[in-house]
């Protein structure tokens, strides 16, 4: 273990959502590389709470990388420099003694900003409320091998199922653009069988709330490249091509 | 209060559960939607009972801390769900995981209770399939199952290392249907911090908008508390930042009794403590043990890099001290042997704090790949927090608090001492006993949520057909919001020097220290002196800054560590006053000549149930015998 001494931080700071913020300037003296980010923060704002100053706000719970709570854009880089890494699993060893570090929130219009680090990102759960879902009322399922589903279709589900739903997509997409995060939840439950009933009307439903919210994608790769969670960018063309032809599957049902 | 019915049906054991169903009173589906029920938690418990009682056609007003429902700690669980569906054709039954459930918990749980939980198991299964989770399979396409600790067969159902966050989405996503559809209105970002209780039938709820801090009250026939367990009383635990224990405790203190608050597990496989500013610790699944050996240097001032230290020279104390279970011995047995060797001096890393937990007999034996596919997302987390590779060096493991067995004390149908107010999931403390098995949360959460509330809920709700409740406009309503309001109007007052963080650090240290993983008479004593003197000082020298009426994460932690110190004793008096081991509470007064929890049937074969009298250093005692009629009460032997 070793410490990290005389680190720069220029934080944002917004009372409110209709403040307009500004950058503030505070310096950690010490801290162990064994230390993760967040625990940066913590003793920051220890340190604020000694001064008598007001916390800055931020958003975390689980700290291991799986809740999708923390958000932050680090040096202008989602959950910041570590591929593949939540803000909360990032540790103090990735930066050096001296470094001046950035610290944002994520920036979208879709994601009002509530107060200083911390953001509204309800638009999500709407997506989610639209159709990403399968229509199974508790009691009434059928015995769970009765449909054998091909391991590489049940892996390819997980890794669709695998996002978090941190917002890493949105904040790190030129258009705040929801797409990845989107397209994750429908190819997940259109790979399965059991999906099959509602792929289309979900896909329609899910595609269309999200136009509601967010911007459009333009294919520039750049959610996929924030993920924490890996997810592909394929699945944004299986969405597009679903979406396509619930168009048709869609009016066609209509007309039974 | 001194007597309190459990309410367990009549007949044999397996047929318990049916003479509920068959007798218990229903709701017509026109009269549904005249009631209203609250749950507040949306984790497995809370999103699938708010899912199933909408769908059933319930009003259901859903309450979160959190700014989205899926962020509940549920999702991290990550080694798996237990079911009884005998997939593998290994011996596994309905019977088998009830005595495995009963015999885990040390024989301090209800028979009916946990007879119940082992039969909806495999619906549970069934249900989270049909709603899209994608559980690991065989290539044949049929599900695939992996073993855990206290068990013999291989009954745990998986998603990768994320089965929580797997089935925690599912549950989400049915919530979210609802919400869709209008069943369900969802309150984001509204924490509980009191009950109202009118007439002896809980009346509703009063919250606090976390971003705005308003604090307004919600009238309801039924409220369900789906709200976790209180593990952040250490400060130091494998649970998410934000767990608490206010919602249980403020219906603790409006007439709810609490049940067993000691029983406290601590997980043999979590991540040790690197330094001074270290927020929470992280557990590595149960699941590794399936394929990680355990073990330390024989000698105590090895300090050899593991793979230097010839096998002659290891001790893999678990296979030695337990044979027939190995590994995987359950949690409270397998975290005692490691803090022994700790102690002695046996421990490896920087700070000497941790055992190995070694992969490379499984490496080699399975190749890098099969290893990879069972736990490479736990790896990787292993990887980002301790900087080594776990593919390369063995992990570091220690125990820390994971989970707490305590909680609200309900009868069988999950109704508190308070009628119309519920607890599910690990709030309440019906069914682990004095230690819970591995992949048995999920389990319960959903089996609470899915398959329980809804049939036991209507039974009280029936009964208020036709009658009108109070309102907000009731004065106990106001009462409570004004006390409310003085609560939080007070922490912000006090303007001491202190932040609550730094008395939620310190008190977590006495709990750690006198009411973990050994406990001894004098050691509680002692806390029960520290606590108090330390909670005079939180309410003098607390400093809290910023406002009210914004976002102010520091005024919610004060209100949390409150409650947790009030908890703290309560814990240390229940620890002192059951005067023998069982499972995760371990007097080291009562043990066997090995030095294994020794039990006293005699005395102590009973649910502690403490009442809240106004002072939280006197609570007062009730105890609920428990009586086997099935199972017959043993020592457990894992050997």
């Amino acid at each position: 273990m070793s410490h990290l001494k005389n680190l720069t931080l220029k934080v944002w700071r917004q009372s409110g959502p209709t403040d307009t913020g500004h950058f503030e300037n505070y310096t950690i003296d010490e801290i162990s590389d064994e230390a993760s980010f967040l625990e940066m923060l913590d003793v920051l704002n220890e340190s604020l709470i000694n001064e008598n100053k007001e916390a800055v706000v931020f958003d975390h719970d689980c700290r291991e990388g799986i809740c999708g709570t923390c958000s932050l854009m680090i040096n202008g880089v989602a959950h910041g420099p570590q591929k593949a890494t939540t803000t909360c699993q990032l540790h103090m060893r990735t930066f050096k003694s001296g470094d001046t570090i950035v610290i944002e929130p994520w920036r979208a219009t879709a994601f009002p900003i509530i107060k200083d680090l911390m953001v509204d990102r309800s638009a999500f759960d709407r997506i989610i409320e639209s159709g990403g879902f399968i229509t199974a009322a508790t009691g009434g399922a059928p015995d769970a091998n009765l449909i054998p589903i091909p391991k590489p279709v049940a892996d390819a589900a997980m890794d669709s199922a695998a996002c978090i739903g941190c917002g890493a997509c949105v904040a790190a997409c030129p258009n705040g653009a929801a797409s990845l995060f989107t397209a994750a939840k429908i190819s997940h439950l259109n790979f399965l069988p059991q999906g099959q009933s509602e792929r289309f009307k979900r896909t329609e439903a899910m595609v269309e709330t999200m136009d509601e919210y967010f911007g459009s994608c333009t294919n520039h790769g750049e959610c996929s490249a924030a993920c924490p969670k890996e997810i592909s960018i394929d699945v944004i063309a299986l969405m597009n091509k679903d979406y396509r032809a619930s168009k048709f599957k869609n009016r066609k049902e209509l007309s039974r | 209060m001194n007597t309190f019915n459990s309410k367990i049906p009549a007949g044999a054991l397996h047929e318990k559960w049916d003479n509920y169903k068959a007798n218990a009173k229903l709701v017509n589906p026109n009269n549904k939607r005249k009631f209203k029920i609250i749950v507040v938690g949306t984790g497995l418990a809370g999103a699938s009972a708010a899912a199933t009682l909408a769908e059933l056609g319930y009003q259901v007003d859903a309450f979160t801390f959190h700014d989205s429902p899926r962020r509940a700690h549920s999702i991290a669980a990550q080694g798996g769900i237990n079911a009884a569906k005998n997939y593998q054709g290994d011996g596994d039954s309905i019977n088998r995981l009830f005595q495995d459930t009963i015999k885990g918990g040390d024989f301090r749980s209800r028979e009916a209770n946990v007879h119940r939980l082992a039969q909806v198991s495999v619906d549970i299964i069934d249900q989270m399939v049909a709603q899209g989770v994608p559980f690991a399979r065989e290539y044949g396409g049929l599900l695939d199952n992996r073993s855990f600790g206290g068990a013999q067969v291989s009954r745990t159902f998986y998603a990768r290392g994320q089965t929580g966050q797997q089935l925690l989405i599912g549950a989400y996503q049915q919530m979210a249907r609802q919400v869709g559809l209008g069943g369900v209105r969802l309150f984001n970002r509204t924490e509980l911090i009191d009950t109202v209780t009118i007439d002896g039938r809980c009346a509703g709820i009063v919250v606090r908008d976390l971003l705005t801090g308003e604090i307004q009250s919600h009238a309801a026939h039924a409220v369900v508390l789906a709200t976790g367990g209180y593990g952040n009383v250490f400060f130091l635990s494998t649970n998410a930042m934000n767990c608490n224990v206010t919602a249980a405790w403020r219906a603790h203190r409006r007439g709810a009794l609490f049940a067993n608050p000691c029983y406290t597990q601590i997980h043999p496989t979590c991540i040790p403590q690197a330094d001074e500013t270290q927020s929470k610790l992280t557990l590595m699944s149960e699941s590794l043990r399936n394929d990680g050996r355990v073990w330390v240097p024989k000698r105590a001032d090895d300090n050899r890099p593991a793979d230097q230290i010839p096998e002659d020279e290891r001790d893999y104390f678990l296979e030695r001290l337990y044979p027939s279970y190995g590994n995987l011995a359950p949690r409270d047995i397998s975290s005692r042997a490691a803090k022994r060797l700790v102690d002695k001096g046996q421990g490896i890393g920087p700070l000497k704090n941790g055992v190995n937990l070694d992969f490379s007999a499984a490496i080699d034996r399975l190749g890098r790949e099969v290893v990879e596919e069972r736990y490479g997302n736990l790896f990787q987390m292993y990887e980002r927090i301790a900087g080594e590779d776990p593919y390369k060096t063995p992990m570091r493991i220690y125990p820390a608090t994971h989970y707490t067995m305590g909680g609200l004390w309900v009868d069988y149908e999950l109704m508190t001492t308070i009628p119309g107010l519920y607890a599910a999931g690990e709030a309440n403390f019906s069914d682990h006993g004095a230690n819970r098995l591995g992949a048995s949360a999920l389990m319960q959460g959903l089996a609470d949520g899915y398959f329980v509330l809804p049939y036991t809920i209507s039974n009280q709700l029936s009964t208020l057909l036709g009658k009108s409740i109070p309102g907000t406009d009731h004065p106990a309503f106001k009462q409570a919001e004004a006390e409310a309001s003085a609560r939080y109007n007070g922490y912000l007052a006090v303007k001491g020097k202190r932040s609550p963080d730094w008395f939620h650090r310190e008190l977590g240290k006495i709990i750690w220290n006198e009411c973990g993983m050994e406990r001894t008479r004098e050691g509680l004593q002692q806390a029960l002196t520290d606590l108090p003197a330390l909670y005079e000082e939180f309410k003098t020298d607390l400093r809290v800054t910023g406002t009210g009426d914004s976002t102010n994460q520091t005024l919610e932690k004060a209100g949390r560590v409150d409650d947790f110190f009030q908890l703290g004793m309560a814990m240390c008096q229940d620890a002192l006053t059951r005067e023998e081991s069982c499972g995760a509470h371990f007097r080291s007064e009562y043990q066997t000549d090995e030095g294994e929890a020794q039990r006293n049937d005699e005395e102590f074969c009973h649910v502690a149930a403490w009442e809240w009298t106004g002072d939280a250093m006197k609570p007062k005692r009730h105890t609920e015998d428990l009586v086997f009629e099935s199972i017959h009460l043993a020592t457990r032997s894992y050997k």
